[in-house]
């Protein structure tokens, strides 16, 4: 199975399997995260789900839509490298994504 | 069999699962058990009338956190078991099965259970209502044998289920009895626009139509209407809202009775015991600090936080903007603030376009907006409403300028 890199809020990395076909989301969420809210169940409403990707991997992640950019404009902690884990299907393309959960708005 | 957990917390949904995770990440060490009616974990109900109910998404995708994670954190369940009494003075609560489990403090995380009809037929198999995964599975089950279905209800959840069922290929018929849909939840615009939408997805939307009784043998054959018309029908949906579940509580002398009052740090009026998610009576000073119940995952969520940072001993008072959101077709709605109660309505964009947003406002300051594929409004407008900001509605109706800009 692919691999997910998890970085708390705290700083602390975890290395965990991920599903292939599910969101990055849910693999955070299934895998014990209790940071992640993802209240929204992932359909883009929310923003709870937020996560800074690792800078190397950005290029590898899908484009961002309208949708998820604007989303992305209600949290404080917006940076260049803030994405939506519910909108990043996980797969073994992503294998070694890390990511990091961003602060509680 | 006698039991005990420093905490119990009464209905295993939303609310409870979150007043769980809440305890621990604020500290909590003593032992937290949650007694569930439903067989299953914690789930998500949202996706029940969408993407579950479409086929989109199977069970296990709905559980809030899967099963290691509660072992983990030492959340125990009595699950499949409902809670019937309460004895507020000794600190003890008894279950259908006549078990008694002492707590130290109580969280009531009920919900609530659907309204239904009353009239004739409303019993016959193929009446169903949209509340829990049982209620969605057996929907499900008959679908395939299906072609008519009449939804009573034009509120979020019945026009959804419309929504699914009309892209499945089904007749389908909304009955609203009032005379718009959503009347209890948005202004006019909204409503005539969603029942634009429905009807042009082949919905049959009648409004100030009332049900008269359900016709059927053993199972629902069709629906007669109070002014004497018939619809033939294999399937009744019935989304007529919910009574929240709180007699136990309101029988131990909890005040209350459409819910179970509360303060702003989700304590009822008995000692040691808090209600919240559905079935939580709070003022909300969203609402001009009426008395109500949200029924929304953001209230469930916010107000189990508040509860277990009280219950540790925290410093909470839940004061929470309040959002919603309805996935309809590809409309995607996001609702942020209350609308209830406001005086003036103001359309930004065209709804024709598909994109556009209402702003509510009361006496000069808005209070709400419904946003229909407008993620900036709602984003931008989540500062409005938190501030109350008053704004001319003639700046607020320009579409061409973005809300953030109309903040002083
Ligand atoms: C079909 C549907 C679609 C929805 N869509 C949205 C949406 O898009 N956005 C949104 O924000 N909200 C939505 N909601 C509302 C949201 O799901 C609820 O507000 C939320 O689930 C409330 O959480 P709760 O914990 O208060 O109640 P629930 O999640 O209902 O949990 C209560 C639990 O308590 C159990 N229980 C009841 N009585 C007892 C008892 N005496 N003893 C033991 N257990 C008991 C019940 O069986 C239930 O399992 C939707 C709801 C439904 C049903
Ligand atoms: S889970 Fe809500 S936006 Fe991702």
């Amino acid at each position: 199975m692919p691999k997910l890199n998890v970085v708390t809020r705290e700083g602390k990395e975890t290395e965990v399997d991920g599903e292939a076909g599910h969101s990055v989301m849910e693999v955070i969420r299934d895998n014990g995260f209790d940071e992640l809210l993802a209240l929204c169940g992932g359909c883009c409403s929310c923003a709870t789900c937020h996560v800074h990707v690792d800078p190397e991997f950005m290029v590898k992640l899908p484009k961002m839509s309208e949708d998820e950019d604007d989303l992305l404009d209600s949290s404080e902690h917006r940076n260049e490298y803030s994405r939506l884990s519910c909108q990043i299907p996980f797969g073994p393309d992503l294998d070694g994504l890390r990511v990091r959960i961003a602060p509680e708005d | 069999m006698n039991r005990h957990a420093d905490v119990v917390i009464v209905g295993a949904g939303q609310a409870g699962a979150a007043c769980a995770i809440a305890l621990r990440q604020n500290g909590f060490e003593g032992s937290i058990l949650l007694v569930g009616a439903e067989p299953e974990l914690p789930y998500e109900r949202p996706p029940l009338s969408k993407e579950y109910l479409a086929g989109d998404k199977t069970f296990d995708r709905l559980l809030i956190r899967p099963e290691p994670f509660w072992a983990e954190r030492h959340v125990d369940f009595a699950l499949g078991e409902s809670v019937v009494g309460v004895d507020a003075g000794a600190y003890r609560i008894v279950t259908d099965r006549g078990s008694e489990i002492s707590y130290g403090a109580l969280v009531w995380a009920t919900g609530g259970a659907p309204r239904r009809l009353t009239c004739d037929g409303h019993h016959l198999a193929g009446v169903h209502s949209v509340r829990s995964r049982a209620d969605a599975d057996r929907m499900m089950a008959e679908l395939p044998d299906v072609a008519r279905v009449v939804v009573v209800g034009g509120g979020y959840i019945g026009l959804e289920a419309a929504a699914v069922l009309a892209k499945f290929g089904k007749q389908v018929v909304l009955l609203e009895a009032q005379d718009r849909v959503l009347s209890r939840v948005a202004g006019e615009a909204l409503s005539r626009f969603f029942e634009r939408e429905h009807r042009s997805h082949g919905v049959d939307i009648r409004l100030g139509s009332a049900v008269d009784c359900i016709l059927g043998d053993e199972t629902v054959k069709g629906v007669r209407l109070s002014d004497g018309e018939t619809l033939s029908a294999d399937m009744v949906i019935v989304g007529i809202g919910i009574a929240p579940a709180v007699e136990p509580l309101i029988a131990a002398g909890a005040r209350g009775g459409n819910g179970v009052e509360v303060d702003a740090q989700c304590r009822t009026s008995l000692p040691d015991i808090y209600a919240i998610g559905d079935c939580a009576l709070h003022e909300n000073r969203f609402a001009a600090n009426a008395s109500l119940r949200l029924e929304s995952v953001q209230n469930a969520n916010d107000q189990a936080v508040v509860a277990a940072k009280t219950i540790v001993g925290q410093d909470a008072a839940y004061a929470a903007v309040p959002w919603f959101w309805s996935n309809q077709y590809d409309l995607k709605l996001q609702t942020v603030g209350l609308s209830i109660g406001h005086d003036t309505a103001i359309v930004r964009g065209d709804p024709d376009a598909r994109s556009f947003s209402v702003v509510y406002l009361r006496q000069g300051s808005v209070i709400a907006l419904d946003c229909v594929n407008r993620i900036k409004d709602y984003v931008q407008g989540r500062k409005l409403v938190a501030e109350g900001a008053r704004i001319d509605p003639a700046k607020l109706a320009d579409d061409s300028v973005p809300l953030k800009e109309m903040l002083a």
